[in-house]
């Protein structure tokens, strides 16, 4: 004894030595807490640089170059019989020239022509069909302007340039600065983006396909997986047994989830394009395969939320009598509901940005106009980007861009909403 | 209360998908097929759709072979309409249309198609034969005896003295892309004729000795997307690039064209075969689905039309190089007859 307690005050907590080490563990802890927060700052700062990028891209395309001019809707190209294939082009054509009344025919007025976009035929065909009485008089339009110019407008390579290293020539400069100096040119909000489908013209490209597939495809997600998912989570974490065959399923479950998903892409394109012979590039499908993605995600989320439900619950109820049944669906489940949705709405926004599955069932297809059921052929919004980044016209860098942030927007909406639900709903035992 | 309205959700969704699937009986024209006539059948797609007021065609982008291999899987609404190719269709795969019993097809060749190799305006300008682009990107290149040895160039200097003393830093397509398929088959495969060193082995291995790009950094693959190219060579001047012909066109404020053998890529260079390095466009379209498909025959008239591939034409803005006016008429008449092809020799 005697010798147990001179070693113990042998021990001296205040010495030198004792010091030195104290000030080693402190350090350590210094150390440490620096790890962490520099962690944080390189994250934080890689992000800043992908967002940074991204908005200085990006940000050009959220506004377009229009032209407002007056058009003269001429009866004499008016097709009162069958008045979508009336020769609108012309009447654009015959009021634009107007503008430039100095310029000779020719390749000259085939220049200057290159100003307005095609697509200011299809908005005149819009405007007549919905109001005929404007045939035979005049009306202001304002257009989009064709992408070459719409990049001149925004300062994509500079007037001062050598003629042959740009887009637009001398000449088109000059019609182009006097319709500037005749207040003729305007950079509102672009609209298109949001309102109208993919188009090969970036300045008439827009979002609108992309979003409603992917409406579709994660519609489809969820109607497939969120009931199979509660339920195989109920069964696994109430009913089954403790056993080897269990302990199997779960295993493979969490295996599931750590697939790469372009293996996913292949199995449904061997078994619900190939053997099921379902239709290609429609939401169904990609739902389908996004769905087996994201039940791992389901059943495990779900499995933890039941098993936060504390046991006196249960005992409460089954106390009073009621059956398993009652049990579970009057009480667990309910209580377990926020976990529930959270672990779905973070799976279903994991759906929303999956491309290589897609890729493979055909969801990549280039459309006019957006789809109209699960059936309709159907593009999403990163099979959108993929297009988008592929394509040589330059107008379709800066949309990559936009895209690739209203992706993020939609990202960002969900992940809120997951937050929102769970404070909302959230009990604490 | 959550539970309730869930369900009331799930069964709005599935009586929606229900009634639209009673719709499925296919109204819109399927195109697949080659990355490089994807544009083309887009514009031609859009074009139709704005003027017919139909539902606007699902164009998508395969590849030549996995279009090739979609088409062929048999006849019905359930498999494509028409495939676009930067080929010609094999015969194996001709042999597997058959099979399945698409046996009546239509074969139109639109126009060509230029691979362009180029630099940022930035650097020095570079001219280059087609050996010398071979002898700086082969794997293995003879040596001053004959003999194959791993490629000893560095500069473009040290392939020929006149040529620029700047680094070989080449950027282009990797394995998988048609475009790379093309450049071989024009640049490396035709070169390597030139030299006894090649024709001594056999066949195979004469074939990857002249198809093997070198693989020790100078050469890059830079993947599939072109438009990432075009954004490296802007920032490193002495660096080239290889691409299709339409993404020179669309940046030619940022990239100069390297002259191969002497000659500028243009519409007229690559029209008139003078520019060494381009290849035919084509596609493909199923007799038996004229009939079946509402609006096909419309779409394949509004694809020939005068409109579309004609000098001045919608598909020449966006860089297809047309054929001349003899044979786009021929061809076109051919397409709207619906002229059957015969198996093809290869």
């Amino acid at each position: 004894m005697t010798e147990g307690s001179s070693n113990f005050a042998r021990h001296d907590w205040d010495g030198a030595d004792a010091r030195r080490r104290l000030k080693r563990r402190y350090a350590a802890n210094t150390r440490l807490k620096l790890y962490g927060l520099s962690a944080i700052v390189l994250a934080l700062g890689l992000l800043a640089v992908l967002l940074g990028s991204l908005v200085m891209t990006g940000y050009k395309s959220f506004v377009q170059t229009h032209v407002t001019f007056d058009v003269y809707v001429n009866p004499e190209n008016y097709d009162q019989a069958n008045p979508f294939d009336s020769d609108y082009r012309t009447m654009i054509r015959d009021s634009f020239l107007k503008l430039f009344p100095e310029v000779p025919p020719g390749p000259q007025q085939r220049q200057l022509f290159d100003i307005p976009s095609t697509g200011a035929q299809l908005k005149l065909r819009e405007i007549v069909a919905a109001d005929p009485s404007v045939v035979g008089s005049t009306i202001r339009i304002s257009v989009p302007v064709s992408d070459e110019f719409d990049q001149f407008q925004k300062g994509e390579g500079s007037r001062d340039a050598a003629e042959d290293a740009r887009r637009v020539n001398d000449r088109q400069i000059v019609w182009f600065d006097k319709l500037a100096a005749d207040g003729k040119i305007s950079t509102p909000f672009n609209w298109t983006l949001f309102n109208s489908a993919d188009s090969r013209f970036p300045e008439l490209a827009g979002l609108k396909g992309a979003i409603v597939g992917t409406f579709y495809l994660l519609l489809v997600t969820f109607v497939l997986s969120f009931p199979i998912g509660i339920a195989a989570a109920i069964y696994l974490e109430e009913f089954a047994p403790k056993n080897k065959w269990t302990d199997i399923i779960e295993i493979n479950i969490n295996n599931l989830a750590a697939v790469p998903s372009i293996v996913f892409g292949l199995l449904a394109l061997a078994v619900f394009l190939q053997t099921f012979g379902l239709p290609r590039s429609a939401p169904l499908v990609g739902g389908m395969t996004i769905a087996l993605m994201t039940l791992p995600t389901i059943i495990i989320a779900t499995r933890a939320a039941l098993k936060a439900v504390p046991p006196s619950i249960r005992e409460a109820a089954l106390g009073v009598g009621a059956s398993k049944h009652q049990v579970i669906i009057h009480h667990v489940l309910p209580l377990a509901m926020p976990g529930i949705l959270t672990g779905t709405i973070i799976g279903m926004a994991h759906a929303i940005g999956e491309t290589a599955p897609l890729l493979l069932i055909g969801m990549n297809a280039f459309m006019t106009s957006a789809s109209v059921g699960i059936l309709d052929p159907a593009t999403t919004l990163p099979t959108q980007i993929y297009i988008w980044a592929d394509s040589p016209e330059r107008g379709f860098v800066a949309r990559t861009s936009a895209a690739i942030l209203v992706l993020l927007g939609f990202l960002m909406l969900m992940n809120g909403l997951a937050i929102y639900l769970r404070r909302r709903l959230e009990r604490k035992w | 209360m959550i539970n309730k309205t869930l369900i009331g959700l799930a069964t709005i969704a599935v009586v929606s998908a229900a009634a639209s699937g009673a719709a499925h009986a296919r109204d819109r024209i399927q195109v697949v097929g080659s990355s490089t006539v994807f544009p083309y059948s887009q514009a031609v797609a859009e074009e139709f759709g704005n003027k017919s007021g139909k539902p606007a065609p699902v164009v998508e982008s395969t590849g030549t072979g996995g279009g090739m291999k979609i088409f062929c899987q048999g006849l019905g609404p359930d498999h494509p309409d028409v495939t676009g190719a930067s080929r010609a269709m094999k015969k194996s795969e001709w042999e597997a249309c058959q099979k399945s019993g698409v046996t009546d097809i239509t074969e139109a060749m639109i126009g060509y198609d230029g691979l362009s190799v180029a630099h940022s305006r930035k650097g020095k300008t570079l001219n280059l034969t087609t050996q010398q682009l071979f002898l700086g990107l082969a794997a293995q290149v003879p040596d001053k005896s004959g003999k194959l040895v791993a490629n000893p160039y560095k500069t473009w200097k040290s392939i020929d003295a006149s040529l620029p003393d700047t680094k070989i830093q080449v950027f282009g397509p990797p394995p998988t892309s048609g475009t790379r398929d093309a450049f071989v088959e024009l640049v490396m495969e035709k070169s390597c004729e030139e030299y006894p060193a090649y024709s001594k082995l056999d066949k195979d291995k004469k074939k990857e000795a002249c198809s093997r790009m070198r693989q020790d950094g100078l050469f890059i693959e830079a993947g599939e997307n072109d438009n990432l190219i075009v954004q490296r060579l802007d920032s490193d001047p002495t660096a080239i690039g290889i691409f299709g012909y339409s993404f020179l066109y669309e940046n030619q404020d940022k990239l100069l064209a390297v002259k191969i053998n002497g000659v500028d890529p243009s519409f007229t260079t690559i029209q008139d075969g003078s520019y060494p390095i381009s290849r035919p466009l084509y596609f493909y379209v199923k007799n038996a689905h004229r009939k079946a498909i509402p609006g096909l025959e419309a779409f394949l008239k509004e694809y020939v039309s005068d409109a579309a591939m004609g000098a001045n034409g919608y598909l020449h803005e966006r860089g297809l190089v047309a054929l001349t006016d003899a044979k786009r008429k021929e061809m076109a008449a051919g397409v709207t007859g619906g002229k059957k092809m015969d198996a093809p020799t290869k």
